[in-house]
């Protein structure tokens, strides 16, 4: 179940500098947020903690994580609990309840310059595990097979590359003609989606690399004549948790690629079928769907920046949203953590918030 | 956003034949030369391409870029062929023609609106009352001559439309007006046409030439001396109307210069001046990009970058780039701060232009801008520099006056003066 309406802002956590991309680790403790410094910050739900990955030369949107959770939401939150009650009995802060340990889990980080990072994702002093130079051009997106053995990566070569878990290349899934801008492997793990600028969804078995159909998604690119140039891309991606839908989001219905003057959209495919919907705000917008995720209780929600910022939910069939919250800022990223429980947006103004689900 | 005015597709500017020939033929020069005097015409005339980047390229995605800081965005540097200068990863072929070029980083053109940026970088003047100054085509066309009976003065557009445009040349005259070319493609009437036949034209053409005969015998004048002049230069030009044919270059030509609009652009912008236009104007569109900068700079500098190093190649082993004067500019940057769409807007205080050819010292960077882009830490320069130095680079005094209406009016802002370091 789940109440949009009951969406709380739970924390906010800042940064200097404007943000690009967030995730939740695997656990759902930790929520990792990639900057326009370089820079990738991880931010402690449990304790607040600020820890900062350095060793990326170029900005950061791809973050995936290998490593099965240890410490489930629920056991986070206890903690929580415990520490609330703790500091309510004895009036001193949490830090007497010490946190508990994470358990090791790698974060794979991809750049602008075309670099796969491994890292130690729960270390209190990260440093590169190794660097595996992915792309020609930028990665725009990384993601991690449910079973954890292949990672894929996808960029401005028009590639899509799969990785063992250990950064060795398994192969290039080539057929794209224009820039990768999204890859999400199906819960089923046998099949990847990826979608590139021109609107075009791809379907790969990974047993043989081929791609046995193209899905359309050409709704969210448009070669804009005034300006001469293409706009498009998946911004966000997302299969839901049972495998049936896929989710990609971008800006649509574009007047003026150069000003930004379009719709945030989703299109929301039934995956075996192939049909498509499209889902938009209730409320007239401009701007692009920088993420969405789908709820297991079944809810699309999308993130979007533009003229400010915005998050906006779809129960089941609906095509127009039906519940809309407003972000201090335009955001650039959405992340929801593995048990559902938690949302986050990366904002422009360098804040990450946190959204309790109910 | 301010309204962009630098390209209008109005239907009153579509061109005519007669407009066309009419402005190729006031030019007044001598007609088509030999094969052998072409060539040598090639040598030693001097031309002027500039290279418009339309809409404000950004300068930090380009030739003063700011790797690793708060306002550097994604791209990395990379080395040109001249040690010790960098510049934006985006630009691989443009860097080794570093050596043939010079970069001027410390310009500030004081305007960052998009129709008054392009009225000031053309003229190389800020805009005052009272006058109206020619555009950098209208001055070439006019100070330089053209040799072979085509226009002194044309501008290849990026998208249709195209015509005359007289305005451009101000108190020079219609005659140096800028004759554009809509996507690169002469005007549709420019070829006779097919009912008329060669026989039936040129008996067409003597009976014209018998009636103006008659009425210049009792009203000959200089204004009947330009109007039979200019039939005999439209004559020229349409003999020639080849020059304007990309096609007839060789499969592998074209192919180098890349099979998309901006690469058959810059192919009939060499093609032209090899024919001995002064001044050819290339726009390429677009760079206005207050969203999605980076992703739009991969697009259009990606398209930018093959044929331009291409063109300036191409230049040099025709013997011609030692005589063209070769620039590329934009009416402005773009700001340094990165905006909540990640994109960049106008900026006049701080960017650069590029230089090659004739006159110029390859190789050469003036100018420098503080860490983070923001402000012009050395050598500020403005337009009005810039155009001593084109004026220079092709031998003319800029110092030398216009007499519009018997008045002395400068070539270039007496207030300015060359930049040297950029001179060979």
């Amino acid at each position: 179940m789940l109440d949009p309406t009951a969406t709380k802002l739970e924390r906010e956590f800042k940064h200097a500098r404007p943000l690009i991309g967030c995730r939740f680790d695997p656990s759902g403790r930790f929520l990792f947020a990639s900057a326009e410094d370089d820079t990738i910050q991880r931010f402690d739900l449990l304790t607040g903690a600020k820890a900062a990955f350095t060793g990326h030369t170029s900005w950061v949107r791809g973050m995936a994580f290998l490593g099965s959770p240890s410490t489930g939401s629920g056991e986070l939150d206890a903690w929580a609990n415990r520490a609330q009650a703790l500091e309510a009995a004895t009036g001193f802060a949490a830090a007497t309840l010490p946190a508990p340990k994470a358990a090791p889990f790698t974060l794979i980080s991809g750049d602008y310059h075309g670099n796969l990072i491994w890292w130690p994702g729960e270390s209190d002093s990260p440093k590169p595990i190794r660097t595996v130079v992915a792309h020609t051009g930028w990665v725009r997106a990384v993601a991690v097979s449910p079973d954890g053995k292949t990672i894929a990566s996808c960029g401005n070569d028009n590639a899509v590359k799969l990785w063992t878990a250990d950064g060795k290349p398994i192969r290039t899934l080539e057929g794209h003609a224009s820039h990768v801008y999204n890859v999400a492997f199906h819960p089923d793990g046998q099949r990847l989606a990826s979608q590139e600028l021109k609107g075009i969804v791809k379907d790969w078995d990974l047993k043989t690399g081929i791609s046995s159909r193209d899905l359309d998604a050409k709704v969210l690119h448009k070669y804009d004549p005034t300006f001469m140039a293409d706009i498009g891309g998946a911004r966000g991606m997302a299969f839901s948790a049972d495998g049936t839908r896929l989710a990609v989001a971008g800006i649509s219905n574009v007047s003026n690629a150069f000003a930004g003057v379009g719709n945030p959209l989703v299109v929301l495919f039934d995956w075996k079928a192939g049909a498509s919907k499209q889902l938009k705000p209730k409320e007239g917008f401009q701007g692009t769907m920088w993420g969405v995720a789908i709820h297991p209780a079944g809810y699309a929600i999308g993130a979007s920046g533009g003229s400010g910022g915005r998050m906006w939910f779809w129960k089941g069939d609906e095509v127009v949203s039906s519940h809309t919250m407003n972000l201090p800022a335009n955001a650039r990223d959405l992340a929801m953590n593995a048990a559902g429980t938690r949302l986050a947006a990366a904002l422009s103004s360098g804040a990450v918030q946190v959204y309790a689900l109910k | 956003m301010p309204t962009c005015d630098y390209f209008c597709g109005a239907a009153e500017h579509a061109v005519s034949r007669r407009g066309f020939l009419g402005a190729a033929a006031a030019l007044g020069v001598s007609g088509f030369a030999s094969a052998a005097a072409a060539r040598e015409l090639t040598k030693q005339q001097k031309r002027v391409l500039v290279v418009f980047l339309s809409g404000g390229m950004s300068q930090l995605e380009s030739w003063d870029p700011k790797p690793n800081t708060e306002t550097g965005g994604p791209f990395k540097t990379i080395a040109t062929s001249v040690t010790g200068t960098h510049i934006c990863e985006l630009l691989p072929h443009t860097a080794k023609q570093m050596h043939r070029m010079a970069l001027v980083r410390g310009l500030n053109s004081q305007n960052p609106d998009h129709g008054i940026g392009e009225k000031i970088m053309l003229t190389g003047r800020k805009p005052e009352a009272g006058i109206e100054y020619p555009h950098i085509g209208a001055v070439s066309a006019k100070v330089l001559g053209s040799g072979t009976g085509l226009p002194g003065n044309i501008q290849i557009l990026p998208n249709g439309g195209g015509g005359f445009d007289k305005s451009d040349s101000t108190f020079l005259g219609p005659k140096f007006g800028a004759v554009s070319l809509g996507n690169g493609k002469p005007p549709a009437d420019l070829a006779r046409p097919a009912a008329l036949t060669d026989p039936a034209d040129r008996q067409r053409e003597e009976i014209r030439k018998k009636l103006n005969d008659r009425f210049a015998k009792s009203r000959k004048s200089a204004a009947t001396d330009a109007y039979t002049e200019s039939f005999e230069q439209a004559e020229r030009v349409f003999r020639q109307s080849d020059v304007f044919d990309v096609t007839k270059e060789d499969a592998k030509t074209a192919d180098r210069y890349g099979r998309h609009d901006f690469g058959r652009h810059l192919l009939l912008a060499r093609r032209l001046l090899e024919a001995g236009v002064s001044y050819v104007k290339v726009s390429h569109s677009n760079y206005d990009t207050h969203h999605e900068n980076f992703d739009f700079h991969i697009e259009q500098l990606g398209e930018f970058d093959r044929p331009f190093a291409t063109l300036l190649d191409d230049l040099a082993e025709r013997g011609m780039l030692e005589s063209t004067l070769v620039v590329v500019m934009s009416e402005m940057g773009r700001t340094p701060k990165i905006n909540q769409n990640y994109g960049r807007d106008h900026w006049s205080a701080a960017w650069s232009v590029a230089l090659a050819g004739a006159g110029i010292k390859g190789g050469a960077v003036v100018g420098k801008t503080n860490a983070t882009g923001t402000t012009v830490t050395d050598r500020e320069v403005y337009s009005a520099h810039l155009f001593h130095s084109y004026m220079r680079a092709v031998g003319v005094d800029p110092t030398k006056n216009f007499y519009p209406n018997d008045r002395p009016v400068p070539i270039a802002d007496p207030k300015a003066a060359a930049i040297d370091e950029i001179l060979a």
